[in-house]
């Protein structure tokens, strides 16, 4: 018997009818054609459904749609702005932090939130914050290097003016 | 400095950008009108006759649109290599590993598919069944395969030289053995794929593969359609590492329900199918006896090998002799022995994986070389360095060894790792190691056996002049093959890279014979190249007419065409062009040179589409013995790595600290997916070592068909790696480019083996090298020091 919920998702508001058993991962890859959040594992082991709820990351396979009612979501479809791709996309491009890109759409989101609210972490807190993000391609140093170039740079909203 | 401006550089990856916004689309992001969904019966028992199958009960679910068993997908046989087509897309007279395919449904969604499947009722009589080596290899074992007596499905013997001659030549021989654990690619992305059959009788396949070529012939081949029926679409696809490089039973039941329901179906493996599937590596058992010289010259190696197989063959042959033919190099080893046994057992199949066959081996050969070197009082570096093969040299198996920086990459490890000051004076718990490999850079000859070309190229130039189009079947999953092509292309057109496109991935385009034993960049490479130069070249014809300049005083370069002598009056041509883009703001000005663009739109208005072609074969190689073919290869990578680790006395746990790691590949097309290739093959080794392997229970059912209890590395397992790249220039390769996939995947385990030896003064011969197995490896070295004093 469906539901509907009621969530913003990448500052959008949506009204949603929803399964009692649906995933929040099925709901955005589904009912909403965000299909930038991957089924890897539909176990929360992997990461590659990563998404942003109420500022921290969930395994959004293991977060059911309705539990998501009320809550602001952010997928990686959310970051570009007009401005242009976010720092940390960019980054993932230029230092190579991308092969298959299937584990790439959580790394990212993971790694928002980390320098969200730690501009300037240190490896080791870049490589726990990442940590439960799997890659099987490319052995993790590329996107090490790539997060560590944005807190490198001055990191802020502003940084996209300029 | 360079004499190129697209190649050696570090373009980012075309297809960066959409994976970075989740644009990217993978098969299981694709939806069709009408599309249903599909899912496969799989066996419970991991041996088991076949009574019956009664599919009535499913067949009348509402929502249901087609059931298929055997009996209507026939009993064609299929497999990798043609010699052992072992399998059928559903099994009819009985199963032979948990997870074998009885039947399949598609129906409206999903969730009917998997009801309609449980509704589906096997008659089976359980039977004994073997798991292991020696189960299968026991008097009186149950047959996986009758028609494969004592459960052998493959067994080489080779010689070259005389082994026992040369041992009595030696001064040392060592005996020593290394056991592995049956691993899982564990690539992020399971296996998904489309399939739609039309009324025109077409059947379309977007499926997440390495290969699009085998997985059409194979459709072809099972279902009974003319090939050039059947086409096969990889979408982007999320890793493979070889377990993706042959035609599944998920891909042929999709088709056949296809061709049933006159609908689209959709189908896609779970993790733990993923598992059940397997198709990684294999089991190794090794056992090997080098004899030297007291100066550490290598006379000989005797090799032997059992390999756990499962429950069919796919590529094991090639499996089984790779475990012996990747030893001929890099060392100079005039005489080696091999024999070599893949069992059959009812377990998943294994298959290939990231430097197929070749890792365990070198791994337990790399081990051996290092307590030679110990004995001899040599430093295992030293040791290296003086049987070193150079380009040119040839392995007493036939391999040619057309390029190689080994001696050079070793140095360079040694160098960066400051191992002189570090080996043997670490402190106690801390450890230094190295090892070396070699790997093909593309197998030489395809699979089936046949004269076709590996890879036949397209480069389309478009009407406007504008773009170049490559059009290529391979496979980009991961690795930046599309980047590497279009780098390719772009230097051999001479244009810049955003003025390339690359189309790939769909046997439309042509023949490529796909992402694995590390090929493409070579040989599609090799195509793209010759594709890109002949539409240069008929570009430069149109203009040699029209300016009146031979073709060889005009180049290409940057966007530009060059005149090697006088610069001659293009100006007529200019204003043709300018006059059909009237209104434009991007036409090139007066004082410019004149530009590609220009030029190839002038070649379109000459001879209609400019369409240049490339194609690629590599030449006649090998030895003539029996499996000479397997290990040949118009060039080799290798490499030489040091691994640093810290071994906890008291748990048994070993961290590596550090890799350093130089490969040789040839010419760098990408600096940064060649090193983004060396981090990558090392993470996949280190999990190997220290961690990876699937579990059975006594009833051969997986322990851990996931992703957390079957542990990969995560980001915080993975130390630095120091990536070095050594440059050689290949002369078979393009622009002198050869592998870097596999090739580096191979020195890593005996590396890290070795490094734990420096630590705690234990040889370890069995991995993974879990804290448990190590501790108890210590505690038993103590035991026996303690009744030894």
């Amino acid at each position: 018997m469906k539901k509907i919920i009621r969530l913003t998702v990448n500052n959008e508001e949506h009204q949603l009818a929803v399964e009692p058993n649906q995933t929040l991962l099925d709901m955005l890859r589904d009912q909403l054609g965000l299909t930038g959040a991957k089924k890897g594992c539909e176990m929360g082991e992997c990461g590659a459904c990563t998404v942003i709820m109420d500022g921290i990351t969930v395994n959004s396979c293991l977060v059911l749609a309705m539990q998501a009612n009320g809550k602001r979501i952010t997928t990686i479809e959310g970051l570009e702005t007009e401005q242009g791709l976010h720092p940390i996309q960019k980054a993932f491009i230029e230092k190579g932090a991308i092969q298959c890109g299937f584990c790439t759409s959580g790394m990212i989101l993971s790694a928002k939130v980390l320098l969200d609210k730690n501009p300037k972490p240190t490896e080791e807190e870049i490589r726990s914050a990442l940590s439960g993000n799997l890659c099987r391609c490319t052995g993790y140093q590329k996107i090490v290097e790539a997060v560590q170039s944005v807190s490198e740079d001055d990191v802020g909203p502003a940084r996209q003016e300029s | 400095m360079s004499q190129y401006n697209v190649i050696g550089t570090r373009a980012p990856r075309v297809d960066a950008p959409d994976k970075a916004t989740g644009r990217a689309v993978f098969v299981d992001d694709m939806k069709m009108p009408g599309m249903l969904f599909g899912a496969l019966l799989q066996s419970p028992y991991a041996h088991a006759r076949i009574r019956g199958i009664d599919v009535s009960a499913a067949k009348r679910l509402p929502g249901v649109k087609a059931v298929v068993t055997a009996k209507e997908a026939g009993l064609v046989r299929f497999g990798v290599s043609p010699a052992r087509y072992d399998e059928t897309l559903f099994c009819s007279d009985k199963v032979r590993h948990v997870g074998d395919n009885v039947a399949a449904v598609a129906a409206v969604d999903l969730e009917t598919a998997m009801e309609a499947v449980s509704l589906i009722k096997v008659d089976y009589e359980e039977l004994p069944a073997v798991f292991t080596i020696e189960e299968a290899l026991a008097d009186g074992a149950p047959l996986v395969h009758e028609e494969y007596p004592r459960n052998i499905c493959a067994e080489v013997h080779q010689e070259f030289g005389d082994v026992e001659a040369a041992f009595k030549e030696c001064d040392l021989i060592k005996t020593s053995s290394l056991t592995s654990k049956l691993q899982n690619c564990a690539f992020l992305e399971p296996q998904a794929c489309i399939a739609f059959y039309d009324h025109w009788g077409s059947l379309t396949l977007y499926t997440s593969t390495q290969t699009p070529h085998y997985v059409q012939r194979t459709v072809a081949m099972v279902l009974g359609l003319p090939v050039g029926k059947v086409r096969v679409v990889k979408p982007y696809t999320g890793g493979g590492f070889g377990a993706k490089a042959s035609a599944s039973h998920l891909e042929l039941a999709a088709c056949l329900l296809s061709m049933k329901a006159g609908k689209p179906v959709k189908m896609r493996f779970d993790r733990e199918q993923v598992f059940w599937h397997g198709r990684s590596r294999h089991q190794f058992f090794h056992t090997m006896t080098t004899g030297v010289k007291k100066d550490g010259t290598i006379l000989a190696l005797k090799n032997e090998c059992y390999l756990n197989g499962g429950a069919y063959c796919s590529f094991g042959i090639a499996t089984v002799y790779y475990a012996g033919s990747l030893l001929g190099g890099p060392y100079k080893l005039p005489n080696m022995k091999y024999d070599g046994y893949r069992l059959y057992t009812n377990l998943p199949a294994s298959g290939a994986q990231r430097g197929h066959g070749g890792v365990i081996a070198r791994s337990c050969w790399e081990q051996q070389l290092d307590m030679i070197a110990e004995e001899l009082g040599m430093d295992p570096i030293e040791l290296r360095l003086k049987n070193v093969m150079t380009a040119g040299d040839v392995t007493c198996n036939d391999l040619n060894m057309s390029s190689l920086g080994m001696k050079e990459a070793i140095e360079v490890v040694r160098d960066a790792s400051d191992w002189n000051n570090k080996k043997g004076k670490l402190p106690k718990g801390k450890g230094i190691g190295m090892a070396c490999g070699f790997f093909v850079s593309g197998a030489g000859y395809p699979i089936y056996r046949s004269d076709t070309y590996h890879c036949t190229v397209v480069v389309k130039l478009a009407e406007d002049g504008g773009t170049a189009v490559v059009y290529t079947a391979s496979a980009e999953i991961g690795q930046g093959s599309d980047t590497t092509f279009a780098m390719i292309a772009a230097e051999a057109l001479g244009v810049p890279l955003e003025m390339v496109r690359v189309e790939s991935g769909d046997t439309d385009f042509g023949v490529d014979l796909g992402a694995y034993s590390s090929r493409q960049t070579l040989m599609t490479g090799q195509a793209t190249k010759e594709a890109a130069e002949d539409a240069k070249r008929q570009v430069l014809e149109v203009l040699s007419k029209e300016l009146n300049i031979p073709v060889e005083d005009m180049d290409i370069k940057n966007g530009l065409v060059v005149f090697k002598n006088t610069k001659p009056d293009f100006t007529a041509l200019r204003t043709r062009y300018q006059k059909e883009h009237r209104g434009w703001i991007d036409n090139p000005g007066a004082e410019e040179e004149l530009s590609f663009r220009e030029a190839s739109r002038i070649a379109y208005l000459a001879r209609g589409t400019i369409v240049g072609t490339g194609k690629y074969r590599p030449p006649e190689l090998g030895g003539k013995f029996k499996g000479a073919a397997v290990g040949t290869s118009p060039a080799y990578g290798c490499s030489a790595q040091v691994a640093e680790v810290s071994v906890d006395e008291g748990t048994g746990k070993i961290t590596v600290e550090k890799m350093v790691d130089a490969h040789d590949c040839g010419r760098a097309i990408n600096r940064t997916s060649v090193e983004g290739q060396m981090q990558g093959s090392i993470s996949m080794a280190l999990g190997e070592a220290l961690f990876e392997e699937v579990k059975f229970d006594d009833k051969g059912r997986i322990l851990n068909a996931d992703l957390a209890e079957y542990k990969i590395p995560t980001i915080l397992d993975m130390p630095k790696v120091d990536a070095r790249i050594v440059e050689s220039n290949e002369p078979n390769g393009p622009f002198g480019a050869k592998e870097v996939g596999e090739g580096n995947i191979v020195p890593t385990i005996a590396a890290i083996l070795n490094a734990v030896y420096d630590a705690i003064g234990v040889r370890i011969h069995e991995l993974p090298l879990t804290p448990e197995r190590v501790y108890l490896a210590l505690q038993e070295y103590k035991n026996k020091s303690k009744t030894k004093s």
